[in-house]
Protein backbone atom coordinates (compact mmCIF):
# COMPACT_ATOMS: atom_id res chain seq x y z
CA UNK A 1 0.00 0.00 0.00
CA UNK A 2 1.53 3.00 -1.28
CA UNK A 3 1.01 6.10 1.28
CA UNK A 4 0.23 8.42 -1.74
CA UNK A 5 -2.90 6.67 -1.85
CA UNK A 6 -3.98 6.85 2.04
CA UNK A 7 -3.33 10.66 1.27
CA UNK A 8 -5.88 10.49 -1.91
CA UNK A 9 -8.18 9.15 -0.20
CA UNK A 10 -8.54 11.71 2.68
CA UNK A 11 -8.45 14.51 0.01
CA UNK A 12 -11.72 12.37 -1.37
CA UNK A 13 -13.31 12.20 2.40
CA UNK A 14 -12.41 16.22 2.35
CA UNK A 15 -14.07 16.94 -0.63
CA UNK A 16 -17.72 14.64 0.37
CA UNK A 17 -17.66 16.47 3.66
CA UNK A 18 -17.10 20.13 1.58
CA UNK A 19 -20.10 19.23 -0.16
CA UNK A 20 -22.61 18.10 2.29
CA UNK A 21 -21.80 21.65 4.39
CA UNK A 22 -23.31 23.01 1.17
CA UNK A 23 -26.84 21.57 2.16
CA UNK A 24 -26.75 25.04 4.47
CA UNK A 25 -25.46 28.54 3.47
CA UNK A 26 -24.25 28.98 7.43
CA UNK A 27 -21.74 26.12 6.86
CA UNK A 28 -21.60 26.56 3.45
CA UNK A 29 -18.53 28.55 3.33
CA UNK A 30 -16.64 26.38 5.89
CA UNK A 31 -17.46 23.40 3.44
CA UNK A 32 -15.57 25.11 0.65
CA UNK A 33 -12.71 25.49 2.89
CA UNK A 34 -12.54 22.00 3.67
CA UNK A 35 -12.67 21.08 0.33
CA UNK A 36 -10.14 23.18 -0.85
CA UNK A 37 -8.07 21.94 1.92
CA UNK A 38 -8.79 18.72 0.37
CA UNK A 39 -7.39 19.86 -2.89
CA UNK A 40 -4.34 20.86 -1.32
CA UNK A 41 -3.52 17.99 0.15
CA UNK A 42 -4.05 16.01 -3.04
CA UNK A 43 -1.63 18.82 -4.67
CA UNK A 44 1.57 18.20 -2.21
CA UNK A 45 1.12 14.51 -2.00
CA UNK A 46 1.88 14.66 -5.62
CA UNK A 47 4.62 16.52 -5.87
CA UNK A 48 6.33 15.15 -2.93
CA UNK A 49 5.56 11.59 -3.57
CA UNK A 50 6.05 11.40 -7.51
CA UNK A 51 9.70 11.53 -8.95
CA UNK A 52 9.25 14.85 -10.33
CA UNK A 53 10.99 16.30 -13.67
CA UNK A 54 11.26 19.61 -13.03
CA UNK A 55 9.64 21.62 -10.07
CA UNK A 56 10.73 24.57 -12.36
CA UNK A 57 8.37 23.54 -14.24
CA UNK A 58 5.54 22.85 -12.57
CA UNK A 59 6.41 26.05 -10.03
CA UNK A 60 6.15 28.36 -13.56
CA UNK A 61 2.62 26.45 -14.97
CA UNK A 62 0.91 26.44 -11.35
CA UNK A 63 1.79 30.57 -10.80
CA UNK A 64 0.53 31.23 -13.90
CA UNK A 65 -2.71 28.95 -13.37
CA UNK A 66 -3.19 30.83 -10.03
CA UNK A 67 -2.91 34.72 -10.93
CA UNK A 68 -5.24 33.84 -14.22
CA UNK A 69 -8.17 32.21 -11.96
CA UNK A 70 -7.47 35.05 -9.04
CA UNK A 71 -7.70 37.66 -11.21
CA UNK A 72 -11.01 36.24 -12.93
CA UNK A 73 -12.24 35.18 -9.42
CA UNK A 74 -12.03 38.85 -7.77
CA UNK A 75 -12.87 40.76 -11.12
CA UNK A 76 -15.92 39.07 -12.08
CA UNK A 77 -19.45 40.51 -11.42
CA UNK A 78 -22.57 38.40 -10.09
CA UNK A 79 -24.56 38.78 -13.08
CA UNK A 80 -21.64 37.29 -15.14
CA UNK A 81 -21.22 34.16 -12.90
CA UNK A 82 -22.79 32.23 -16.11
CA UNK A 83 -19.93 32.97 -18.30
CA UNK A 84 -17.64 32.48 -15.75
CA UNK A 85 -18.55 28.94 -14.54
CA UNK A 86 -18.93 28.04 -18.46
CA UNK A 87 -15.93 28.75 -19.07
CA UNK A 88 -14.04 27.44 -15.90
CA UNK A 89 -16.18 24.10 -17.14
CA UNK A 90 -14.00 24.15 -20.27
CA UNK A 91 -10.80 24.66 -18.60
CA UNK A 92 -11.54 21.32 -16.41
CA UNK A 93 -12.35 19.45 -19.54
CA UNK A 94 -9.65 20.09 -21.09
CA UNK A 95 -7.05 19.57 -18.48
CA UNK A 96 -8.47 16.10 -18.06
CA UNK A 97 -8.14 15.68 -21.96
CA UNK A 98 -4.61 17.49 -21.96
CA UNK A 99 -3.61 14.54 -19.37
CA UNK A 100 -4.91 11.81 -21.28
CA UNK A 101 -3.02 13.10 -24.18
CA UNK A 102 0.11 13.14 -22.59
CA UNK A 103 -0.39 9.57 -21.75
CA UNK A 104 -1.23 8.70 -25.17
CA UNK A 105 2.29 9.89 -26.70
CA UNK A 106 4.02 8.76 -23.76
CA UNK A 107 6.62 6.44 -25.63
CA UNK A 108 7.83 4.25 -22.42
CA UNK A 109 4.48 2.89 -21.28
CA UNK A 110 2.54 0.05 -23.32
CA UNK A 111 -1.25 0.57 -22.90
CA UNK A 112 -3.73 -1.74 -22.20
CA UNK A 113 -6.80 -1.95 -23.60
CA UNK A 114 -8.35 -0.68 -21.36
CA UNK A 115 -6.35 2.40 -20.73
CA UNK A 116 -6.55 2.92 -24.35
CA UNK A 117 -10.28 3.22 -23.79
CA UNK A 118 -10.89 5.22 -21.52
CA UNK A 119 -7.99 7.77 -22.84
CA UNK A 120 -10.42 7.86 -25.81
CA UNK A 121 -13.28 8.43 -23.43
CA UNK A 122 -11.36 11.16 -21.61
CA UNK A 123 -10.13 13.27 -24.71
CA UNK A 124 -13.58 12.81 -26.48
CA UNK A 125 -15.70 14.03 -23.25
CA UNK A 126 -12.99 16.94 -22.46
CA UNK A 127 -12.21 17.79 -25.96
CA UNK A 128 -16.03 18.50 -26.36
CA UNK A 129 -16.48 19.93 -22.83
CA UNK A 130 -13.60 22.58 -23.95
CA UNK A 131 -15.32 23.70 -27.14
CA UNK A 132 -19.12 23.71 -25.98
CA UNK A 133 -18.40 25.76 -23.18
CA UNK A 134 -16.29 28.55 -25.13
CA UNK A 135 -20.19 28.38 -27.47
CA UNK A 136 -21.87 28.93 -23.93
CA UNK A 137 -19.78 31.49 -22.73
CA UNK A 138 -20.06 33.52 -25.79
CA UNK A 139 -23.53 33.25 -26.47
CA UNK A 140 -23.66 34.43 -22.63
CA UNK A 141 -21.15 36.95 -23.19
CA UNK A 142 -22.80 38.39 -26.16
CA UNK A 143 -20.19 37.25 -28.49
CA UNK A 144 -22.53 35.03 -30.19
CA UNK A 145 -26.04 35.61 -30.96
CA UNK A 146 -28.30 34.06 -28.00
CA UNK A 147 -30.33 32.41 -30.33
CA UNK A 148 -30.76 29.32 -31.46
CA UNK A 149 -27.98 28.68 -34.49
CA UNK A 150 -29.24 26.02 -36.80
CA UNK A 151 -28.63 24.89 -40.53
CA UNK A 152 -29.92 21.93 -42.66
CA UNK A 153 -28.93 18.30 -41.51
CA UNK A 154 -27.16 19.39 -38.60
CA UNK A 155 -28.83 16.22 -36.44
CA UNK A 156 -26.88 14.19 -38.97
CA UNK A 157 -24.12 15.25 -38.75
CA UNK A 158 -23.68 15.45 -35.41
CA UNK A 159 -24.94 11.69 -35.66
CA UNK A 160 -22.71 11.04 -38.49
CA UNK A 161 -19.60 12.75 -36.03
CA UNK A 162 -20.68 10.29 -32.62
CA UNK A 163 -20.40 7.19 -34.73
CA UNK A 164 -17.16 8.64 -36.28
CA UNK A 165 -16.10 8.99 -32.87
CA UNK A 166 -16.74 5.84 -31.53
CA UNK A 167 -15.65 3.85 -34.81
CA UNK A 168 -11.68 5.75 -34.20
CA UNK A 169 -12.14 5.02 -30.86
CA UNK A 170 -12.50 1.57 -31.45
CA UNK A 171 -9.57 2.28 -33.78
CA UNK A 172 -7.43 3.74 -31.50
CA UNK A 173 -7.79 1.05 -29.27
CA UNK A 174 -6.88 -1.73 -32.11
CA UNK A 175 -3.93 0.16 -33.42
CA UNK A 176 -2.36 2.41 -30.92
CA UNK A 177 0.84 3.92 -33.06
CA UNK A 178 -1.18 5.77 -35.51
CA UNK A 179 -1.19 8.99 -34.57
CA UNK A 180 -3.98 10.31 -37.39
CA UNK A 181 -6.82 8.62 -35.58
CA UNK A 182 -5.55 9.82 -32.13
CA UNK A 183 -5.52 13.80 -34.02
CA UNK A 184 -9.02 13.26 -35.65
CA UNK A 185 -10.64 11.80 -32.99
CA UNK A 186 -9.87 15.13 -31.24
CA UNK A 187 -10.95 17.29 -34.43
CA UNK A 188 -14.20 15.69 -34.11
CA UNK A 189 -14.39 15.53 -30.32
CA UNK A 190 -13.65 20.11 -30.50
CA UNK A 191 -16.61 19.91 -33.67
CA UNK A 192 -19.32 17.98 -32.37
CA UNK A 193 -19.02 20.26 -29.10
CA UNK A 194 -19.77 23.67 -30.93
CA UNK A 195 -22.24 21.46 -32.87
CA UNK A 196 -24.03 20.73 -30.12
CA UNK A 197 -24.32 24.05 -28.22
CA UNK A 198 -24.96 26.19 -31.03
CA UNK A 199 -28.73 25.59 -31.70
CA UNK A 200 -29.50 25.65 -27.77
CA UNK A 201 -31.17 29.04 -27.26
CA UNK A 202 -29.73 31.97 -24.28
CA UNK A 203 -33.02 30.45 -22.08
CA UNK A 204 -31.93 26.86 -22.25
CA UNK A 205 -28.41 28.02 -20.85
CA UNK A 206 -29.08 26.30 -17.62
CA UNK A 207 -29.58 23.16 -19.02
CA UNK A 208 -26.17 23.67 -20.91
CA UNK A 209 -24.18 24.57 -18.13
CA UNK A 210 -24.71 21.63 -15.52
CA UNK A 211 -24.67 19.76 -18.55
CA UNK A 212 -20.98 20.86 -19.34
CA UNK A 213 -20.53 21.21 -15.23
CA UNK A 214 -21.14 17.18 -15.41
CA UNK A 215 -19.20 16.43 -18.34
CA UNK A 216 -15.82 17.91 -16.79
CA UNK A 217 -16.30 15.63 -14.21
CA UNK A 218 -17.19 12.44 -16.41
CA UNK A 219 -13.48 13.88 -18.02
CA UNK A 220 -11.57 13.89 -14.96
CA UNK A 221 -13.17 10.42 -13.75
CA UNK A 222 -11.96 9.04 -17.02
CA UNK A 223 -8.65 10.35 -16.45
CA UNK A 224 -8.57 8.93 -13.18
CA UNK A 225 -9.28 5.25 -14.98
CA UNK A 226 -6.38 5.84 -17.24
CA UNK A 227 -4.17 7.27 -14.10
CA UNK A 228 -5.28 4.57 -12.14
CA UNK A 229 -6.01 7.17 -9.43
CA UNK A 230 -8.89 7.24 -6.97
CA UNK A 231 -9.16 11.10 -5.82
CA UNK A 232 -9.46 11.86 -9.61
CA UNK A 233 -11.98 9.26 -10.29
CA UNK A 234 -14.00 9.83 -6.73
CA UNK A 235 -13.83 13.47 -7.37
CA UNK A 236 -15.24 13.35 -11.08
CA UNK A 237 -17.84 11.32 -9.79
CA UNK A 238 -19.14 13.59 -7.57
CA UNK A 239 -18.84 16.40 -9.80
CA UNK A 240 -20.41 14.31 -12.53
CA UNK A 241 -23.28 13.30 -10.16
CA UNK A 242 -23.49 16.99 -9.18
CA UNK A 243 -23.89 18.56 -12.90
CA UNK A 244 -26.57 15.42 -13.54
CA UNK A 245 -28.69 16.25 -10.94
CA UNK A 246 -28.82 20.10 -11.85
CA UNK A 247 -29.15 19.17 -15.25
CA UNK A 248 -32.56 16.97 -14.41
CA UNK A 249 -33.54 19.86 -11.99
CA UNK A 250 -33.58 22.41 -15.04
CA UNK A 251 -35.21 20.16 -17.09
CA UNK A 252 -37.85 19.64 -14.54
CA UNK A 253 -38.36 23.42 -14.40
CA UNK A 254 -39.12 23.80 -17.96
CA UNK A 255 -40.91 20.59 -18.09
CA UNK A 256 -38.68 19.42 -21.00
CA UNK A 257 -36.91 16.24 -21.90
CA UNK A 258 -32.96 16.48 -22.11
CA UNK A 259 -33.36 15.98 -25.70
CA UNK A 260 -35.19 18.42 -26.16
CA UNK A 261 -33.30 21.40 -24.79
CA UNK A 262 -30.12 19.97 -26.43
CA UNK A 263 -32.11 18.99 -29.92
CA UNK A 264 -35.39 21.07 -30.25
CA UNK A 265 -33.79 24.32 -30.82
CA UNK A 266 -36.49 25.98 -28.76
CA UNK A 267 -36.41 29.93 -28.90
CA UNK A 268 -36.69 29.91 -32.86
CA UNK A 269 -38.73 32.38 -34.44
CA UNK A 270 -41.96 31.01 -35.34
CA UNK A 271 -44.01 32.05 -38.15
CA UNK A 272 -46.64 33.50 -36.50
CA UNK A 273 -49.20 32.22 -39.24
CA UNK A 274 -48.73 29.08 -37.88
CA UNK A 275 -50.27 29.06 -34.76
CA UNK A 276 -53.97 30.24 -35.76
CA UNK A 277 -55.75 33.75 -34.60
CA UNK A 278 -53.18 36.07 -32.65
CA UNK A 279 -55.36 36.61 -29.60
CA UNK A 280 -55.54 40.41 -28.72
CA UNK A 281 -54.35 41.77 -25.67
CA UNK A 282 -55.70 45.15 -23.65
CA UNK A 283 -53.01 46.15 -21.16
CA UNK A 284 -52.93 48.41 -18.96
CA UNK A 285 -50.13 50.65 -18.40
CA UNK A 286 -49.15 52.68 -15.21
CA UNK A 287 -46.53 55.44 -14.18
CA UNK A 288 -44.58 54.02 -10.87
CA UNK A 289 -47.05 56.89 -9.15
CA UNK A 290 -49.36 55.34 -9.48
CA UNK A 291 -47.62 51.79 -8.78
CA UNK A 292 -46.61 53.34 -5.68
CA UNK A 293 -49.60 54.21 -4.03
CA UNK A 294 -50.71 50.85 -4.88
CA UNK A 295 -47.25 49.40 -2.83
CA UNK A 296 -48.29 51.74 -0.37
CA UNK A 297 -51.91 50.12 0.30
CA UNK A 298 -49.92 46.28 0.23
CA UNK A 299 -49.34 44.11 3.37
CA UNK A 300 -47.64 41.44 1.66
CA UNK A 301 -45.08 42.48 -1.53
CA UNK A 302 -43.76 39.12 -3.37
CA UNK A 303 -40.87 39.94 -5.58
CA UNK A 304 -40.59 37.74 -8.88
CA UNK A 305 -36.78 38.69 -10.11
CA UNK A 306 -36.06 36.96 -13.68
CA UNK A 307 -32.90 37.11 -15.88
CA UNK A 308 -34.64 41.24 -17.19
CA UNK A 309 -33.27 42.06 -13.35
CA UNK A 310 -29.51 40.46 -13.97
CA UNK A 311 -29.08 42.33 -17.05
CA UNK A 312 -30.74 45.68 -15.55
CA UNK A 313 -27.90 45.32 -12.62
CA UNK A 314 -30.82 45.84 -10.87
CA UNK A 315 -30.45 43.51 -7.45
CA UNK A 316 -29.64 46.98 -5.55
CA UNK A 317 -32.05 48.59 -6.29
CA UNK A 318 -34.72 46.03 -5.79
CA UNK A 319 -33.31 45.59 -2.46
CA UNK A 320 -33.62 49.10 -1.14
CA UNK A 321 -37.19 49.27 -2.46
CA UNK A 322 -37.94 45.93 -0.65
CA UNK A 323 -36.40 47.64 2.41
CA UNK A 324 -38.48 50.72 2.49
CA UNK A 325 -41.14 48.65 2.30
CA UNK A 326 -40.12 46.20 4.93
CA UNK A 327 -39.76 49.38 7.24
CA UNK A 328 -43.53 49.89 6.36
CA UNK A 329 -43.98 46.49 8.31
CA UNK A 330 -45.19 45.46 4.88
CA UNK A 331 -44.09 41.45 4.51
CA UNK A 332 -41.76 41.07 1.51
CA UNK A 333 -40.74 37.91 -0.10
CA UNK A 334 -38.82 36.64 -3.02
CA UNK A 335 -40.11 34.32 -5.28
CA UNK A 336 -37.58 32.26 -7.44
CA UNK A 337 -38.08 29.87 -10.11
CA UNK A 338 -35.61 27.41 -11.00
CA UNK A 339 -35.18 28.53 -14.15
CA UNK A 340 -35.48 31.95 -13.63
CA UNK A 341 -31.75 33.55 -15.05
CA UNK A 342 -28.95 32.09 -16.91
CA UNK A 343 -27.53 28.96 -14.57
CA UNK A 344 -28.99 27.00 -11.16
CA UNK A 345 -29.60 29.64 -8.22
CA UNK A 346 -28.06 33.02 -10.39
CA UNK A 347 -30.99 34.93 -9.16
CA UNK A 348 -30.24 33.88 -5.58
CA UNK A 349 -26.39 34.65 -5.93
CA UNK A 350 -27.57 38.14 -7.05
CA UNK A 351 -29.81 39.26 -4.24
CA UNK A 352 -27.06 37.64 -1.88
CA UNK A 353 -24.66 40.46 -3.40
CA UNK A 354 -27.19 43.12 -2.80
CA UNK A 355 -27.68 41.74 1.03
CA UNK A 356 -31.33 40.38 0.38
CA UNK A 357 -31.40 37.72 3.81
CA UNK A 358 -31.19 34.25 2.05
CA UNK A 359 -34.56 33.18 4.49
CA UNK A 360 -36.32 35.77 2.29
CA UNK A 361 -35.83 34.14 -0.88
CA UNK A 362 -38.21 31.57 -1.89
CA UNK A 363 -38.62 28.27 -4.13
CA UNK A 364 -41.11 27.42 -6.34
CA UNK A 365 -42.62 24.84 -3.80
CA UNK A 366 -42.31 27.22 -0.76
CA UNK A 367 -44.17 30.08 -2.55
CA UNK A 368 -46.65 28.87 -4.73
CA UNK A 369 -49.32 28.61 -2.16
CA UNK A 370 -47.86 32.45 -0.71
CA UNK A 371 -49.66 34.43 -4.01
CA UNK A 372 -53.09 33.42 -2.87
CA UNK A 373 -53.57 36.33 0.10
CA UNK A 374 -50.36 38.34 -1.48
CA UNK A 375 -51.53 41.96 -2.05
CA UNK A 376 -48.79 42.89 -4.94
CA UNK A 377 -46.92 40.32 -6.85
CA UNK A 378 -43.98 42.72 -8.24
CA UNK A 379 -42.56 40.78 -11.66
CA UNK A 380 -39.27 42.26 -12.66
CA UNK A 381 -38.01 41.16 -16.28
CA UNK A 382 -39.13 37.61 -15.62
CA UNK A 383 -41.79 36.26 -18.25
CA UNK A 384 -42.48 32.84 -19.30
CA UNK A 385 -42.19 31.51 -15.81
CA UNK A 386 -45.42 33.85 -14.79
CA UNK A 387 -47.58 32.57 -17.74
CA UNK A 388 -50.13 31.33 -16.88
CA UNK A 389 -50.94 29.42 -20.21
CA UNK A 390 -48.62 27.14 -18.55
CA UNK A 391 -51.39 25.85 -16.53
CA UNK A 392 -54.59 25.78 -19.19
CA UNK A 393 -53.30 25.92 -22.55
CA UNK A 394 -52.32 22.61 -24.04
CA UNK A 395 -51.76 24.25 -27.43
CA UNK A 396 -48.89 26.72 -25.67
CA UNK A 397 -44.90 25.63 -25.83
CA UNK A 398 -44.55 26.02 -22.59
CA UNK A 399 -47.93 24.43 -21.70
CA UNK A 400 -46.84 21.53 -18.82
CA UNK A 401 -44.14 23.98 -17.29
CA UNK A 402 -44.12 24.67 -13.33
CA UNK A 403 -45.31 28.49 -12.80
CA UNK A 404 -45.26 30.96 -10.16
CA UNK A 405 -48.97 31.25 -10.02
CA UNK A 406 -48.20 35.18 -9.65
CA UNK A 407 -52.01 35.91 -11.14
CA UNK A 408 -53.09 34.69 -7.67
CA UNK A 409 -51.99 37.89 -5.91
CA UNK A 410 -54.48 40.85 -5.51
CA UNK A 411 -52.54 42.60 -8.02
CA UNK A 412 -49.74 41.78 -10.31
CA UNK A 413 -47.86 44.52 -11.23
CA UNK A 414 -45.02 43.98 -14.70
CA UNK A 415 -42.03 45.63 -15.38
CA UNK A 416 -40.49 44.87 -18.76
CA UNK A 417 -38.88 47.34 -20.77
CA UNK A 418 -40.89 46.14 -23.92
CA UNK A 419 -44.15 44.41 -25.27
CA UNK A 420 -41.77 41.99 -26.63
CA UNK A 421 -42.46 38.19 -26.02
CA UNK A 422 -40.71 36.10 -23.50
CA UNK A 423 -37.64 33.40 -24.92
CA UNK A 424 -39.91 31.24 -25.94
CA UNK A 425 -41.81 33.33 -28.51
CA UNK A 426 -45.50 33.38 -26.73
CA UNK A 427 -47.23 36.25 -25.70
CA UNK A 428 -47.86 36.29 -22.03
CA UNK A 429 -51.61 36.45 -21.24
CA UNK A 430 -51.26 37.20 -17.77
CA UNK A 431 -50.10 40.85 -19.10
CA UNK A 432 -53.74 41.43 -20.16
CA UNK A 433 -55.49 39.80 -16.99
CA UNK A 434 -57.54 42.42 -15.14
CA UNK A 435 -55.29 42.29 -12.13
CA UNK A 436 -52.40 43.04 -13.87
CA UNK A 437 -50.87 46.29 -14.48
CA UNK A 438 -47.86 47.18 -16.46
CA UNK A 439 -45.11 49.41 -16.12
CA UNK A 440 -42.69 49.69 -18.82
CA UNK A 441 -39.23 50.99 -18.12
CA UNK A 442 -35.54 49.45 -17.32
CA UNK A 443 -36.05 47.55 -14.58
CA UNK A 444 -33.36 49.50 -12.40
CA UNK A 445 -34.56 53.37 -13.34
CA UNK A 446 -38.14 51.82 -12.93
CA UNK A 447 -37.43 51.08 -9.40
CA UNK A 448 -35.23 53.63 -8.09
CA UNK A 449 -37.91 55.94 -9.79
CA UNK A 450 -40.54 54.11 -7.52
CA UNK A 451 -38.40 54.45 -4.59
CA UNK A 452 -38.83 58.17 -4.44
CA UNK A 453 -41.99 58.23 -5.72
CA UNK A 454 -43.02 56.14 -2.29
CA UNK A 455 -41.17 58.08 -0.13
CA UNK A 456 -42.86 60.93 -1.74
CA UNK A 457 -46.10 59.94 -0.65
CA UNK B 1 -8.97 -3.83 -16.53
CA UNK B 2 -9.62 -3.18 -12.52
CA UNK B 3 -12.70 -4.06 -11.40
CA UNK B 4 -11.71 -2.00 -8.46
CA UNK B 5 -11.75 1.04 -9.70
CA UNK B 6 -14.71 0.58 -11.32
CA UNK B 7 -16.18 -0.21 -7.95
CA UNK B 8 -15.05 3.47 -6.66
CA UNK B 9 -16.67 5.19 -9.14
CA UNK B 10 -20.24 3.68 -8.79
CA UNK B 11 -19.93 3.86 -5.22
CA UNK B 12 -18.82 7.91 -5.38
CA UNK B 13 -21.42 8.38 -7.60
CA UNK B 14 -24.15 7.00 -5.19
CA UNK B 15 -22.58 9.42 -2.61
CA UNK B 16 -22.44 12.24 -4.93
CA UNK B 17 -26.10 12.24 -5.62
CA UNK B 18 -26.88 11.30 -1.86
CA UNK B 19 -25.29 15.08 -0.32
CA UNK B 20 -25.73 17.00 -3.51
CA UNK B 21 -29.51 16.26 -3.73
CA UNK B 22 -29.73 17.94 -0.03
CA UNK B 23 -27.82 21.11 -1.77
CA UNK B 24 -30.93 23.74 -1.46
CA UNK B 25 -31.88 25.49 -4.79
CA UNK B 26 -30.67 28.77 -3.57
CA UNK B 27 -26.96 27.38 -3.35
CA UNK B 28 -26.84 25.90 -6.28
CA UNK B 29 -24.83 28.54 -7.92
CA UNK B 30 -22.03 28.20 -5.47
CA UNK B 31 -22.65 24.38 -6.03
CA UNK B 32 -21.53 24.39 -9.82
CA UNK B 33 -18.77 26.84 -8.95
CA UNK B 34 -17.42 24.61 -6.25
CA UNK B 35 -17.95 21.36 -7.66
CA UNK B 36 -16.06 22.83 -10.74
CA UNK B 37 -13.32 23.66 -8.63
CA UNK B 38 -12.93 19.93 -7.04
CA UNK B 39 -13.15 18.83 -10.95
CA UNK B 40 -9.56 20.65 -10.97
CA UNK B 41 -8.18 17.42 -9.56
CA UNK B 42 -7.22 16.87 -13.06
CA UNK B 43 -4.19 18.84 -11.38
CA UNK B 44 -2.77 15.53 -10.20
CA UNK B 45 -2.63 14.27 -13.13
CA UNK B 46 -1.35 16.93 -14.56
CA UNK B 47 1.84 17.31 -12.02
CA UNK B 48 2.35 13.58 -12.93
CA UNK B 49 2.53 13.63 -16.84
CA UNK B 50 5.03 16.59 -16.87
CA UNK B 51 7.68 13.88 -16.47
CA UNK B 52 6.45 11.94 -19.09
CA UNK B 53 9.29 11.47 -21.22
CA UNK B 54 9.78 13.69 -24.72
CA UNK B 55 8.86 17.41 -24.53
CA UNK B 56 5.65 16.59 -26.22
CA UNK B 57 4.42 14.79 -23.17
CA UNK B 58 5.83 17.63 -21.02
CA UNK B 59 4.72 20.80 -22.70
CA UNK B 60 0.95 18.84 -22.49
CA UNK B 61 1.61 18.42 -18.67
CA UNK B 62 2.68 21.93 -18.72
CA UNK B 63 -0.84 22.95 -20.11
CA UNK B 64 -2.74 20.92 -18.35
CA UNK B 65 -1.20 22.31 -14.91
CA UNK B 66 -2.24 26.02 -15.86
CA UNK B 67 -5.85 24.68 -17.31
CA UNK B 68 -6.55 22.67 -13.86
CA UNK B 69 -4.83 25.38 -11.69
CA UNK B 70 -7.06 28.46 -12.61
CA UNK B 71 -10.22 25.67 -12.40
CA UNK B 72 -8.79 25.29 -8.63
CA UNK B 73 -7.54 28.69 -7.49
CA UNK B 74 -10.45 30.39 -9.69
CA UNK B 75 -13.79 27.89 -8.06
CA UNK B 76 -12.24 28.38 -5.03
CA UNK B 77 -12.22 31.93 -4.84
CA UNK B 78 -14.93 33.06 -6.95
CA UNK B 79 -17.26 30.14 -4.65
CA UNK B 80 -15.77 32.36 -1.18
CA UNK B 81 -16.54 35.03 -2.46
CA UNK B 82 -20.15 34.47 -3.18
CA UNK B 83 -20.67 32.14 -0.24
CA UNK B 84 -19.62 35.18 1.93
CA UNK B 85 -22.60 37.00 0.48
CA UNK B 86 -25.33 34.39 2.15
CA UNK B 87 -26.59 36.53 4.99
CA UNK B 88 -29.31 35.85 7.30
CA UNK B 89 -31.32 38.67 8.76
Amino acid sequence: MNWENIFYVLSSILFIFGIKRLSHPKTARSGNLVASMGMLIAVVTTLTTGNILSYQLIGIGIIIGAIIGAFFAIRVEMTQMPQMVAIFNGFGGIASALVAAAEFVNPSDSLSLFSLSTISLSIFVGTLTFTGSFIAFGKLQGFISGKPIVFPGQQILNFLIAVSVIGLAVYIVLSPNNYNNFYLLIALSAVIGVTLTIPIGGADMPVVISLLNSYSGIAAASTGFVLNNNALIISGALVGASGLILTNIMCKGMNRSLANVIFGAVGLEQDTGAGGEEKQINIKSYSTEEAAMIFDAAEKVIVVPGYGLAVAQAQHAVREVADFLSGKGKKVLYAIHPVAGRMPGHMNVLLAEANVPYDQLKDLDEVNNEFEDCDVALVLGANDVVNPAARHDSSSPIFGMPILDVDKSQTVIINKRTMNTGFAGVQNELFGYDNSIMVFGDAKDMLQQLLKDLKDL
Amino acid sequence: MDINILTVFILAVFVGIEIITKVPPTLHTPLMSGSNAISGIAIVGAIVSTKIGGHYGTWLGLASVIFATVNVVGGFMVTDRMLKMFKKK
